[in-house]
């Protein structure tokens, strides 16, 4: 499978930067962020509340599958329609802290555009954990599978 | 009893996932460690020798202290951490694909 999201995250430094490239117009891209009900289906969350404007917000509600529920909320500073939302990001109740997102929408072509998200993180050791959450999650996942391997051969 | 250490039964536990996590960006001492926990000292200990038994630590001798790393080998390099979360934000990216492609025929 092609992979089209690239992301650079340089050894000791506080930011990364996530690029991708989609099929669409940079205008249907936009909406997918602008839209909440569009915002649902793809981030595969609730949509509590979406503000956009400068000085507003957003709330984003998920639950696992254990039924436990988490809450991704931030400010948003600037929203400039097919070009840019800067905004602030936190997973709330876990020890990341608030990061800082600069989204830039920018065409290639009138049916192609790219996305580049720069975040920037408190500390290098916070970004250092971020980027390894999916890995910890992971870990987590492949030892229920095992537990539930194992309950079946009980 | 002949208790079997593997990587399964390390990281069945959430304070030793942690413990995976706050080294993987650095090394520590096993002070340093317990500090970030609420857990006993002793308990603390415990957890890194079960981690260090099943290789998934290593300890290094400086001085008069004792250094716990991440094992490379049996973790992987701190590349390929990464993968993960490429691969999160690329199904992401995708799913927001294919919606709007739909979006924009119908």
């Amino acid at each position: 499978m092609e992979r089209k999201t690239k992301i650079d995250a340089e050894k000791g430094t506080q930011e990364l930067f996530i690029t991708r490239e989609f099929a669409l117009p940079v205008d249907l891209l936009f909406k997918a962020y602008e839209d909440a009900e569009i915002v649902e289906q793809w981030m595969g969350t609730k949509v509590v509340k979406l503000e956009n404007k400068r000085q507003g917000g957003y709330i984003f509600e998920t639950i696992d599958p254990k039924g436990n529920k988490h809450i991704f909320s931030g400010s948003i500073h600037e929203f400039v329609p097919n070009q840019k939302i800067t905004r602030t990001f936190e997973m709330e109740n876990t020890p990341f802290g608030i990061q800082l997102e600069f989204l830039e929408f920018e065409p290639i072509t009138e049916d192609t555009c790219r996305l580049k998200m720069h975040v920037v993180y408190r500390s290098v050791a916070i970004r250092d954990q971020v980027l390894q959450l999916p890995f910890a999650q992971g870990i987590n996942m492949a030892h229920n599978r095992i537990q539930d391997i194992l309950r079946q051969l009980k | 009893m002949n208790l079997r250490r593997d990587v399964f039964q390390a990281i069945s536990d959430p304070t030793r996932r942690a413990i995976l996590l706050l080294l993987a960006s650095q090394s520590l001492t096993a002070g340093a460690i317990a500090s970030n926990f609420d857990t006993a000292r002793p308990t603390v200990s415990k957890h890194l020798a079960i981690l260090t038994e099943c290789e998934l630590l290593t300890q290094e001798q400086t001085g008069r202290e004792i250094h716990y790393h991440i094992n490379a080998k049996q973790m992987k390099e701190v590349a390929d951490f990464i993968e993960p979360f490429r691969k999160m934000w690329d199904d992401r990216f995708n799913k927001l694909e294919s919606i709007m492609k739909k979006y924009k025929k119908g």
